[in-house]
């Protein structure tokens, strides 16, 4: 469903991703692990379609369409999402007003109709019950406040209600404590469907125990260096990423 | 008609060697300030003496004065021999016929906005009289006010028919020589509004100056003046929209308020004066001075501007608070782009004891214009327990546009309490990108984010005029992000 080939992207003229190739079919969970400054969150960025990145080589293709030359919002009413690793204040906003813009935006290029005001907010208490969120905070303004917890909590809910493709989780394990973890991995696994894919991109492989993935990919100067199963997550956290960097690296050496 | 438009642009096209020439079309003064100028339209009104001195007095006062140069904004000098003071009401030959012959850009914009379809007529100046049903609509909330006491009207009607109650107030807050532009209008006001609320009644509906315009058109320099007595309470709607034109247009209006014990006055107003074109060509100068008396007790005067429009604004909508325990308050959204510059804010003088103002400014600039918030706070000594509470927000879009903000504090009372708080932030590329990730369109996300910037003032709007501010403010701000 997602075919990234040889991509190369930075910015400001500087290259970060060096030629990714990365497959993602539908129903399947992949992992992007990798130490900082890798372009872990480059990539996210790049297949978002946030401003300020530059994809100087290669392709992006998703269900059959390039990704590439879809603005951001054309790509989240196709179902990509993605989930912050910062997410914004948006101050005067009502989380309320927010998602019901954003689930009919989605509903709208679906060519379903719009949801009123009162199946809005019925759907959205159902879906926010099981992330340990109080609906009061649908009227909060959008992450204004949040704390760290509620911020990657709310992010989950959004991307439930949207009901995305493929949904892009960048470090949503950063800040979180182990039960707002267990919570926020529940929500992506109940999300789990053969129609639906995720791309997780972490630090850590905690969070893989939570979220089970199908791939693991070692993200390393900007290029895939090493993709295998779960195993390959456990390893890394035996060895460290400085033991995939060495492996890497002389592989080059010997011209593999 | 062709042989009346033939006639005036004959007219128009001459040199005007004496200044002034009274053998011309009667709805037209050629260009020129002079007393006779002041004497024709005041004649022109059948005026009674004592308005007709008072205009004298006025403008006799006005040649003396200088027009400020403090604000912070910028403009070629204004040759006030140039302008036509009886020219304003347009006769109904020289409108358009029809929306066809009115410019498309201008109702696209009326068509955002959502404004119905015979009032887009009526704010392009089309002559709609005969189309426009608003004889009965006028009828009928004429007849509802009069039930209830309250008076409405022009105030020129208001001379004719109560002319006591227009002496008393007319001028007592804000006085002939206040101000130049307050001086300038005191001389050569063409219409305006009245309002009277009697004692302990409650205005039974919003009034709107879209009900009176409609019959009348009031010109650029019109007086309002809004009297509400003991336990009244009222609140008044103003809309301002105008026709693109090319030249600039000098709009220098003057709004009085008085609360007597118990009254509450609730003022809103949404702005949306032609700002010019894209290169700051054309455009109204917007010079306003709105102030009111809260002179009784416990009385209350508020606020509430939405200011998107004109090329420059030069306006402080202020409360004189005199009756202990009186409130003054003022909510502000001022929108700049393109070329406009706003200096705008308020002065709220505390003199009674225990009274208390709240100040909410919020200012967005974008393109390359220049928004400023001026705003005084002042404690006399008598002022005892008086308390002020200030918040001034400055909301940049792009790095082309100026934010300023002069707060003004003069405390002259210890037991007084005053805050103020203000913050500047630039729109983020990164709130806007959240927004387009879940699916939402660049110009709505800008429109989203503006529009909670604002919220704590257009809560304080009525209804219909939020919804229109919110509208108002997405269209002012098309195509300044992205």
């Amino acid at each position: 469903m997602l075919h990234v080939r040889n991509l190369h992207a930075g910015v400001d003229g500087q290259e970060i991703l060096r030629g990714v190739n990365l497959d993602v079919e539908l129903g399947s969970v992949h992992a992007i692990m990798g130490p900082n400054g890798s372009g872990k969150s480059t990539l996210a960025s790049v297949l978002a379609g946030r401003d300020g990145y530059e994809v100087t080589a290669g392709s992006v293709t998703y269900a059959t369409q390039d990704l590439l030359e879809m603005d951001p919002e054309i790509r989240a009413r196709n179902g990509i999402f993605l989930a912050f690793q910062y997410p914004v204040e948006i101050p005067g906003v009502t989380m309320m007003y927010f998602m019901r813009e954003a689930v009919n935006a989605v509903y709208r290029h679906r060519g379903q109709e719009e949801l009123s005001a009162g199946d809005f907010l019925r759907l959205a208490r159902a879906k926010i019950g099981p992330l340990g969120i109080s609906p009061d905070m649908l009227k909060r303004a959008v992450n204004a406040g949040f704390s760290g917890g509620e911020k990657k909590r709310s992010e989950i809910f959004q991307m439930s209600m949207l009901e995305p493709t493929l949904s892009i989780l960048d470090e949503t394990d950063s800040g979180l404590d182990i039960d707002a973890l267990k919570v926020v991995s529940r929500g992506v696994n109940s999300l789990r469907s053969p129609a639906r894919s995720f791309l997780v991109i972490t630090h850590y492989q905690r969070l893989l125990n939570y979220i089970v993935p199908d791939h693991v990919h070692v993200l390393s100067q900007g290029r895939i260096v090493r993709s295998g199963d779960r195993s390959l997550a456990l390893e890394l956290e035996k060895h460290g990423y400085g033991w995939i960097e060495e492996r890497a690296a002389e592989r080059v050496a010997l011209g593999a | 008609m062709s042989s009346a438009v033939d006639h005036l642009e004959g007219l128009t096209s001459q040199d005007y060697k004496y200044g002034f020439v009274t053998e011309i079309d009667q709805e037209t003064l050629p260009p020129g300030l002079t007393e006779d100028t002041v004497r024709f339209i005041s004649a022109k009104k059948a005026e009674p003496d004592w308005l007709l001195e008072w205009r004298l007095k006025a403008f006799r006062h006005w040649r003396g004065m200088d027009e400020p140069t403090w604000p912070n904004v910028k403009y070629p000098p204004i040759d006030y021999q140039a302008i036509s003071y009886y020219a304003a009401p347009k006769s109904a030959d020289d409108r358009p016929k029809s929306l066809d012959e009115v410019d498309p850009e201008l109702l696209a914009t009326y068509e955002k906005l959502g404004i119905p379809l015979e009032e887009r007529a009526a704010l392009a100046g089309v002559a709609v009289d005969a189309v426009f049903d608003s004889v009965s609509v006028a009828t009928t909330f004429r007849e509802k006010l009069a039930e209830a006491g309250v008076i409405f009207m022009s105030i020129s009607e208001a001379v004719r028919e109560h002319p006591g109650l227009v002496r008393q107030y007319l001028g007592s807050v804000v006085p002939p020589s206040d101000n130049f532009f307050a001086a300038l209008n005191s001389a050569v006001f063409s219409d305006g509004s009245f309002v009277f609320i009697p004692k302990g009644v409650t205005c039974p509906m919003e009034l709107s100056t879209y009900f009176r315009i409609n019959a009348m058109n009031t010109g650029q320099f019109e007086r309002t003046l809004i009297v509400a007595e003991e336990a009244s309470h009222v609140s008044y709607l103003e809309g301002c929209t105008a026709p693109m034109r090319d030249e600039n247009q000098l709009h220098a209006a003057v709004v009085e308020l008085v609360a007597l014990d118990d009254a509450r006055i609730k003022y809103s107003t949404v702005q949306n004066w032609y700002p010019g074109d894209k290169d700051g060509n054309g455009g109204i100068y917007n010079f306003v001075t709105k102030r009111g008396a809260c002179r009784g007790r416990n009385s209350k005067i508020s606020w509430t501007q939405v200011e998107t429009g004109s090329a420059i604004t030069w306006k402080y909508p202020s409360c004189i608070l005199l009756g202990d325990n009186s409130v003054g308050e003022f909510y502000s959204v001022a929108v700049t782009n393109n070329h406009q510059q706003a200096d705008t804010g308020t002065k709220m003088i505390h003199v009674g004891r225990n009274t208390t103002s709240t100040i909410v400014s919020k200012g967005i600039s974008a393109g390359v214009s220049n928004n400023s918030y001026r705003g005084l706070v002042k404690i006399l000594p008598k002022a005892e327990g008086a308390r002020n509470f200030s918040q001034c927000d400055s909301m940049l879009m792009g790095d082309r546009c100026g934010a300023h903000t002069f707060p003004y504090l003069e405390v002259r009372n210890k037991s007084a309490q005053v805050e103020h708080e203000a913050t500047t932030s630039k729109i983020g590329e990164d709130q806007i990108f959240y927004l387009n990730q879940r699916g939402i369109e660049t110009e709505d996300a800008v429109s989203m984010i503006v529009n909670g910037f604002c919220k704590e003032v257009f809560r304080e709007l009525p209804m219909e005029f939020a919804v229109e501010a919110q509208k108002l403010l997405g269209v002012s701000l098309e195509g300044s992000v992205g």
